[in-house]
């Protein structure tokens, strides 16, 4: 088990070299914009001179040598092009945000999607599953932008018609206020949930509903253990393994920025971050949240691999 | 009063595409510390019935009549709550594949330990001790460590020991064994059976065994009762079923098997056709479009279990009489072939066809 955790982590470096040498090379041949003009900013004289300076007129796999050298040595992820801050500080400074966001959202998904998926697939055809499909079908159409605007319209205590919930920008640190950074949450966690806990609720359903017609479950009951034990401790055991490795990856993408909902509701977060320095085309700030994004959703997928051999006794890795 | 006396039984689902009639009119009764053997073929509703005494087939799509009493009780009247203390206690239940009947993800002491604790109240450390005693009376060697691995670190012999062992882990009254060796080796499917005849005999319990193969219940069964399309078409000790059979069926089930003590000379003959629609089944007697002494009468007529003669306690549904019978079997015996006898039902039919003459 040790070996194959050393093996996927080497395997997670090799990844992230990948990624980041395309994230450059994608950059460099269809440049939005001169990185040097835009650092100048309003004194295009100093053009050249920050050239130089930046090493912008070295060759690109010299400049991609230098980025990478930055990286290993110093974890220096360089300067932002527009504001000049380190973009280290500014990924660190935001990251509290988009992990509020993303586990709070991803702790509602997993109570709704296994809860309603649970019990569709146990009173199956009955109202309660008609209703609850029906509605699943619903939030995975829905955009989340789309979503997003309409809870604001309707619930937002600025522009909102019914003025519950604070509206967009409310976001405060849980560090300096918890009773505010809660309520500022509870729309974006619950707009982030939404298609996530109805691809859930039906992923569990049409599990469930396989794995009861199993043989184990008719030795479950022909042990005559309760019907609620055969469907939590039989039927459900089996049936999560797959909603466990969805959301181990849901979470990981998560974690390197929910683009959309972070823009919607304008929290400072990873994905709000990502969203402005592409119009911007900041590409240091770019390349480190692809980078981080990358490091997460590969972690991600390590400990659901793991996770999977403690799920289920057959899986051994060696 | 038996231990388990089914009377009428009756298990029709409705489908869409009609009514599944899996069991039509079944009656048998089983006592304590005797095996009953059910044979027939996949679909003859041996399982359905099983399953129902269980209370395992109770569902919207489910029409059940007749009546299943189990120490007096009625168990198709009883609640659900009554049948779920009495599943896995009273009567339990193994099945034909042992890796897909037990859970993959617990431990096999885990599951053995939940059969227990499900009707009984042990502490767990008590409830494990038996549990590591039981492996070790289904002839599981080493225990100890067994109790703690999963299924698949079993092998498939070992897994239906397992399997039987927790289904007597609260020492059952009945044990209803479906195919129970179906899926083993063949010398595993002897130790199998040699094992659950003494533990019959130890534990004194009642068992139904259910199976396709006469081979498997000749060994260990009192008395058989052979299923065909629902119905049962011959019920008798084993002694009557091996030596004096009176089904057309029960002859194509008996020439199937192979034997090692008639030699290579006696063919096994396979029955022909497949196994009838449950849905729409066949006119007159179900067995007939397989039937190769079929004669035109017995398309219309549907056979009773009725007594067979001279023979207490032997019961068969079959048009032919009595007399044409012995001697189709007879004849079967010596090694002739079903076209040979054919012949014999049709003097049947001749002298059945001039009686009406006669009397007018």
């Amino acid at each position: 088990m040790t070996k194959y955790i050393i093996r996927r982590l080497l395997w997670v470096i090799v990844l992230l070299l990948v990624v980041s040498f395309v994230t450059y090379l994608i950059f460099y041949l269809f440049p939005s914009a001169d990185p040097a003009a835009l650092r100048a900013g309003k004194n295009p004289a100093l053009i050249p001179q920050i050239r130089k300076a930046y090493g912008l007129d070295k060759p690109f796999y010299e400049q991609y040598w230098i980025y990478l050298k930055n990286l290993v040595l110093h974890f220096d992820l360089g300067t932002s092009y527009t504001n000049n801050v380190s973009v280290k500080s500014e990924i660190f400074q935001r990251l509290p945000a988009t992990i509020s966001l993303a586990i709070g959202g991803a702790i509602i998904w997993l109570v709704m999607g296994i809860a309603i998926g649970t019990i569709s697939a146990v009173r199956r055809h009955s109202i309660f599953d008609r209703l609850a499909m029906g509605g699943a079908l619903v939030a995975i159409s829905a955009p989340v932008f789309w979503l997003g605007l309409v809870c604001l319209f309707l619930f937002a205590s600025d522009v909102g018609k019914l003025k519950i919930f604070p509206g967009s920008g409310s976001y405060v640190p849980l560090s300096q206020d918890p009773a505010k950074w809660f309520t500022s949450l509870i729309m974006p966690w619950f707009v982030l949930a939404a298609s996530f806990a109805a691809i859930y609720a039906r992923l569990l359903r049409a599990n469930l509903i396989e794995v009861m017609s199993e043989d184990y479950i008719r030795t479950a009951r022909a042990k005559g253990l309760s019907e609620r034990r055969v469907v939590i401790r039989h039927g459900l055991r089996a049936a999560i393994t797959p909603i466990v490795t969805a959301a181990g990856i849901d979470i990981g993408i998560l974690l390197g920025g929910a683009i959309l909902t972070e823009t919607a509701f304008n929290i400072p977060g990873i994905g709000r971050l990502a969203y402005d320095s592409i119009q911007n085309a900041d590409l240091p700030t770019v390349q480190g949240t692809v980078l981080i994004g990358a490091v997460f959703i590969l972690l991600a997928n390590l400990l659901v691999d793991v996770l999977y051999a403690f799920i289920d006794p057959r899986v051994r890795y060696t | 009063m038996s231990l388990l006396a089914v009377e009428d039984l009756r298990v029709q689902f409705v489908t869409d595409d009609g009514v599944v009639h899996a069991v039509d009119g079944i009656s048998y009764a089983v006592e304590t510390g005797t095996t009953l053997g059910i044979v027939g073929e996949s679909g003859s509703g041996k399982t359905v019935s099983s399953l129902t005494t269980m209370g395992l087939t109770r569902g919207g799509s489910t029409r059940i009549s007749g009546t299943i009493q189990f120490e007096g009780r009625d168990l198709l009247q009883a609640s659900d709550e009554e049948l779920r203390s009495i599943r896995g206690n009273d009567i339990a239940m193994i099945f034909q594949d042992p890796l897909s009947s037990l859970h993959p993800f617990y431990k096999v002491g885990t599951q053995l330990v939940e059969t227990m604790l499900a009707h009984r109240d042990l502490s767990k450390a008590a409830a494990r001790d038996r549990a590591v005693e039981l492996l070790q009376l289904v002839g599981i060697p080493d225990p100890q460590r067994r109790v703690d691995q999963y299924p698949h670190e079993f092998s498939g012999g070992m897994r239906q020991r397992a399997m039987i062992a927790m289904a007597l882990a609260n020492e059952p009254k009945l044990l209803i064994a479906d195919e129970p060796t179906t899926a083993l080796d063949v010398t595993v499917q002897a130790q199998i059976l040699a094992l659950m005849q003494d533990l019959q005999n130890r534990l004194g319990m009642a068992v139904i065994i259910i199976t396709h193969d006469l081979g498997v219940v000749a060994e260990i069964a009192d008395e058989i009762a052979v299923m065909y399309a629902g119905r049962i078409v011959e019920h008798g000790s084993t002694n009557q079923i091996f030596s004096a059979p009176q089904h057309p069926y029960t002859w194509g089930l008996l020439k199937s098997i192979p034997r090692l003590d008639v030699g290579r000379s006696d063919e096994l003959v396979p029955i022909s056709g497949r196994p009838p629609s449950l849905i729409n089944r066949p006119s007159g007697c179900f067995f007939h479009p397989r039937c190769p002494y079929v004669r035109d009468r017995h398309r219309r007529v549907d056979p009773r279990l009725e007594p067979v003669d001279g023979d207490r306690g032997h019961e068969v549904a079959c048009l032919l009489s009595a007399a044409v019978r012995g001697k189709i079997w007879d004849g079967l015996r010596s090694g002739r072939d079903a076209e040979s006898l054919r012949g014999l039902a049709e003097t049947e039919q001749a002298a059945a066809g001039s009686v009406p003459k006669a009397g007018t």
